[in-house]
């Protein structure tokens, strides 16, 4: 190792190749610098390369001899590298800690995401995989309270939770009790609490001016930006009432394509003659640009003062306060859209869409879809409190251990995106991850389910300190009978009878237990728990498929179904009048392998009362298709609430809103005018036993006309680890990380606990390898002894 | 050689655009412009108004590729295939339907891509040759046999176990390195050095079984034998003279693949968390986002056209006798 290398000594001699004098290769191998400078690695490269791909210069090659030489030389080069690389990259934590070393005992939350998310400004945002961010970085005037059942609203932005009054036609404030017909128009006034402030952002930078200090970016301030943490100056302003006006008008902007705006337009005074002006506006706008909403005026939103704004509303829609709780009706400043609209930021990927401007706990700082999204703690978040009271029981579940103290807890979050499941799954065993939810492959490894049903951790998760927290969503996945069909739809007895006796054959129990784990519970109507009218025990069992067996509902007999069957016409599965077999066909996107077992499941189900299923998958745009046009027989249907009104549900089985001809949710196409009746009396009562009692009333009803095959309310299992704290099921709220907290320093120990590298693994393949190798090399030396040539020196130009 | 670029070259435009007039058709075969309008405004409460919306601001509302109603040339351009089309020979590849820039999206994306691609490719190159000389030289003999077994075996395993299995071994009970994950600089090497190391052991089977009956093939010809009657030691005559000769059926495998290293892998990417583009065009049509399953394919092809160039030019360098006409 001392001196020159050969490879450079025979280049430099013969002028084989040019090589940097001075440079030696040995040299590098000499000081086992990772980092060799670039000439260095030149002539690595040249040496490793060039006999393999160049033709020879001045007809000769680099010795074979050398190029061995060098290839050990440079391989062992290559090996100490590499260790010296992991050690560098590996610090000195554990080593398969993907986070920055020093991060471990940071009051950080990780998480994952799976799908990125594709909208993040709040009039466009609406999938569950967007709310995770927006819900923490916005703030509407209204959110639900985090611990209380049934969930209730507070305020958040707002000062109190406004309490609508009416108008009649010509404007006259109408008493509280003004009877429905009378009702014009549902005035909101909602108050915003003076002194909140927006996070930094640098479309609130100003000059020494007061002038807005990068308002008209131009190319050559463009070329230094790539991302908002470029931009070097941030401000931030307070919260003004305005700024929530501007955002209701831009629910009505029609290159946002906002997702509540079909339904807005039908409430909110004004909303749709606004969009048309605001269309109109566009096109004489030739060429695109920024619109300024503020030069428009909506009629039905109207700016009392500075933090006082009043949304008028069409007739009665007591649902319009939940809306305010989600992010559609967050506040945007209008200089930060005008901000955004620039030329040159769009094709940087700088839009409100991906970079939100919000008051709440958190902003986000590093948008990077493809890899991680982190929140950090908004400094100039207004505060606010722990809630000092829940529901029975979140005492003892400690759960109000931190009444009382300013959240958030936690300063930063990190969410990466794990496409796949197993390695999330075993990141959050690792204690990588604070949280997951459990995939299929990895529930008997977590879970275990009782003889009496109840699903408890396994002995692994209990010894690493992993909780378990369960809760029915407020969710329903149901299947539905196409009441335009000639078979299976239509109000007459008959087809009752023939989708009752269907709905008795679908063993929901068994679906459950076997494709779901046992999370979820057969639904027995329209509406899930947690929703105002849902009813247990034996006074919520749905009548026409239960029956209360010792305490506990009960599915009747196949025989039942049969009789059923045979009264509408159909014995043994056979259309009495012609005697040809009954079929039925069901609609579904799911053609993969999971999806097949499901199907042949569900064909015996059938099969059990002598009907023949025909399963017709297609695509997701197919399948809509078929939806829209009615063509389908039977399908598999699922809502998430929106909200926690019953309403939520019942407008799903409303005929006016029938999918057929009217576009609207009510897939089956269902229509009863004493539903409709019923339906349109009950969503403006509030809730009470009025409201419960027609509740009642409408349930018994689709119980007996059976639109659906209830199906199932899915219930949500999460696992979190014991330095994990406040973990409550919320169904509704989408902000609650503010209520979290972290023991970073117990997580920080049992990670290095759980984590030590195991190495004697690599010295035993090392061992094996030699094992190998030996052998191999006394017979090279054989062969060539057997050649005769092994100590023949080889010569150039051989 | 100058020439047979630009020749080249120029045959390549009929082809792209038959590529994208192919994709387009595939693409809208199955989706309308009204499903993607869906897709993009979310399954609840959408109306039709919003689906012409929608359609309007992405200029998804014009006819496919013939436009009946306009007249001369705008018969053909104002059309949503000439619209969509065009800008992509000038690599300009527009906004994919959230609104995000494609072309910003590409260029973030491929250096992960290529941070794991390029070690794959290079190292494994090594690997497998150095393997498949060896299993030459030691041909006929115990060492040849377990090499040809190994690769066999190798070759056998579907390469979601090789990941799975790596993770499992290596992350989850040794406790090496993360899972998955990806970081820039120098830290990427600790979440590299896994699925690179289950990239060049899953590609060892198949390349040195490929490569071995090159050089067995080789061996067998005259001049080797006459190397060897010169005396030569057994090794220079593989490494000097076997290896260089091969180098044309090696160059045709390899060469046309260095530009596809930028496409990313699929597999791999997921597994591992490492944003490539690997699951770009995948998540694109299951979005059915039209406009990223455009410029990635179009990226695709114009790749694959340089890569078979290159392999024309490489030819010429392996081989004097080559020429490039």
């Amino acid at each position: 190792m001392n001196g020159v290398s050969t490879c450079a000594r025979r280049g430099d001699a013969d002028g084989g190749w040019p090589v940097v004098a001075g440079s030696g290769l040995c040299r590098v191998w000499a000081d086992y610098s990772p980092f060799p400078p670039a000439e260095r690695m030149r002539g690595i490269f040249r040496c490793l390369t060039f006999p393999l791909i160049m033709p020879p210069r001045n007809g000769s090659l680099c010795r074979v001899t050398d190029f061995m030489r060098c290839i050990r030389r440079s391989g062992q080069w290559a090996v100490l590298s590499a260790v010296a690389l992991l050690l560098a990259a590996c610090g000195e934590g554990a080593w398969n800690d993907p986070y920055p070393h020093g991060e471990s005992a940071q009051n950080i939350y990780y998480s994952s995401f799976s799908l990125r998310p594709k909208h993040l400004d709040p009039a466009r945002s609406y999938s569950s995989n967007e709310i995770v961010f927006t819900g923490q970085i916005y703030e509407p005037p209204l959110q639900y309270h985090y611990l209380k059942r049934p969930y209730a609203l507070i305020p958040l932005a707002a000062s109190a939770v406004p309490e609508p009054w009416f108008e009649d036609a010509q404007g006259h404030r109408l008493p509280a009790d003004a009877p429905e017909e009378q009702i014009a128009h549902s005035v909101y006034e909602i108050h915003i609490q003076p002194g909140i402030h927006y996070q930094p952002h640098p479309a609130f930078a100003q000059d020494a001016a007061g002038q807005p200090l990068y308002a008209n970016l131009d190319t050559v301030a463009l070329e230094r930006i790539d991302t908002l943490s470029d931009f070097a100056e941030s401000g931030s302003r307070e919260l003004v009432a305005a700024d929530y006006v501007y955002q209701i008008k831009r629910l009505a902007h029609p290159k946002l394509h906002s997702p509540i705006y079909g339904l807005m337009a039908e409430y909110i005074v004004g909303l749709r003659a606004f969009a048309k002006t605001l269309n109109t506006a566009l096109d004489a706008q030739q060429g695109g640009g920024h619109l300024d909403l503020t030069r428009f005026d909506l009629s039905g939103v109207e700016l009392v003062d500075r933090y006082t704004y009043r949304i008028r509303v069409n007739g009665l829609y007591p649902q319009f306060i939940y809306w305010l709780a989600m992010p559609f009706f967050a506040p945007v400043p209008p200089e930060v859209d005008a901000f955004y609209a620039q030329p040159g930021l769009q094709a940087k990927n700088i839009s409100l869409d991906w970079y939100p401007v919000g008051t709440g706990p958190y902003m986000l700082s590093i948008n990077n879809p493809n890899r991680q999204m982190v929140m950090e703690r908004n400094p100039n978040f207004h505060g606010e409190t722990y809630p000092g009271e829940g529901e029975p029981g979140d005492r003892e579940a400690g759960l109000l251990r931190d009444a009382g103290k300013p959240i958030p807890f936690i300063d930063k979050v990190v969410y990466s995106l794990e496409k796949e499941s197993i390695p999330a799954w075993n990141k959050f065993l690792q204690g990588y991850y604070d949280a997951s939810g459990i995939a299929s492959d990895s529930f008997d490894q977590a879970i275990q389910v009782s003889s009496q049903g109840e699903a408890a951790l396994t002995d692994d998760m209990r010894k690493k300190g992993i909780q378990l927290v369960t809760g029915v969503a407020t969710s329903l996945f149901y299947m539905g009978f196409n009441m335009t069909d000639p078979v299976v739809g239509g109000n007459a007895e008959r087809a009752r009878k023939l989708r009752r006796a269907i709905s008795i054959a679908i063993d929901y129990e068994e679906f459950i237990s076997i494709f779901q784990n046992g999370r979820g519970i057969p639904a027995q109507g329209p509406l899930p728990p947690g929703i105002f009218g849902y009813v247990e025990g034996e006074q919520g069992i749905n009548p026409y498929v239960y029956d209360w067996v010792d305490g506990r509902p009960q599915r009747k007999p196949i025989s039942e179904a049969r009789r059923l069957l045979a009264e509408a016409g159909y014995p043994n599965g056979r259309d009495a009048k012609t005697g040809k077999p009954l079929i039925i066909h069901l609609d579904t996107t799911g053609a993969g392998p999971d999806d097949k077992a499901r199907m042949d499941w569900m064909r015996k189900q059938f099969a059990k009362i002598d009907l023949q299923l025909v399963v017709r998958a297609t695509d997701y745009n197919r399948f809509q298709e078929k939806m829209r046009k009615g063509t389908a027989q039977l399908f598999q249907w699922g809502w998430n609430a929106d909200y926690p009104d019953p309403e939520n549900f019942f407008f799903l089985l409303y005929g006016p809103n029938a999918k057929v001809g009217k576009n609207g949710e009510n897939a089956a196409n269902y229509e009863s005018p004493e539903f409709d009746r019923l339906f349109q009396r009950m969503k403006n009562l509030p809730n009470g036993p009025e409201r419960l009692a027609v509740i009642n009333e409408m349930v018994d009803i689709v119980r007996r006309d059976a639109p659906w095959v209830w199906g199932m309310n899915p219930k949500q299992f999460s696992l979190f680890h014991s330095w994990y704290h406040n973990v409550k099921p919320n169904f509704m709220a989408n902000n609650t990380l503010k209520y979290r907290r972290i023991d970073p320093e117990l997580r920080a120990q049992l990670r290095a606990e759980w984590n030590k590298p195991v190495v004697w693994p690599l010295a035993l393949i090392a061992v094996l390898l030699v094992l190998g190798i030996v052998p191999a090399a006394l017979m090279y030396r054989r062969k060539l002894h057997a050649q005769g040539i092994a100590r023949v020196p080889y010569r150039e130009n051989d | 050689m100058l020439a047979y670029i630009l020749r080249r070259s120029l045959y390549a435009i009929p082809i792209l655009i038959g590529v994208n007039l192919l994709t387009f058709w595939l693409f809208f075969v199955v989706n309308s412009p009204d499903d993607m309008a869906r897709m993009q405004l979310g399954a609840k409460r959408v109306t039709p108004e919003a689906i012409e919306r929608w359609k309007v601001d992405q200029g998804y509302d014009k006819p496919l590729l013939y436009n009946a109603e306009a007249g001369g040339v705008d018969k053909f351009t104002n059309t949503i295939f000439f619209d969509k089309s065009v800008s992509l020979f000038v690599f300009d590849f527009g906004t994919a339907d959230d609104g995000r820039d494609i072309g910003y999206d590409i260029r973030q994306r491929m250096w992960p891509s290529l941070m794991l691609a390029i070690p794959v490719f290079v190292i494994g190159l090594l690997v497998t040759i150095t393997f498949a000389l060896l299993m030459a030289f030691f041909r006929a003999t115990y060492v040849d046999y377990a090499g040809v077994v190994l690769c066999v075996i190798l070759m056998s395993i579907s390469a979601l176990f090789y990941i799975i299995g790596g993770q499992y071994l290596i992350s989850k009970l040794m406790h090496l390195v993360p899972i998955s994950g990806y970081d820039g600089g120098l830290s990427a090497f600790k979440f590299l050095i896994l699925p690179v190391a289950i990239g060049i052991i899953s590609g060892i089977g198949a390349g040195s079984r490929w490569y071995r009956t090159i050089f067995l093939e080789e061996v067998n010809k005259d001049y080797v034998r006459t190397a060897r009657a010169k005396g030569l030691p057994e090794r220079v005559v593989l490494f000097k003279h076997v290896l260089k000769n091969a180098m044309i059926p090696i160059l045709t495998g390899v060469v046309v693949t260095i530009p596809m290293l930028f496409m990313g892998s699929l597999i791999t990417e997921s597994f591992f968390g490492i944003p490539g583009l690997g699951s770009y065009t995948i998540d694109a049509i299951r979005a059915q986002d039209f406009g990223i399953v455009r410029a990635m394919v179009f990226l695709g092809s114009v790749l694959y056209i340089l890569g078979l160039l290159l392999t024309d030019l490489s030819y010429t360098l392996v081989d004097p006798r080559v020429r490039l006409s």
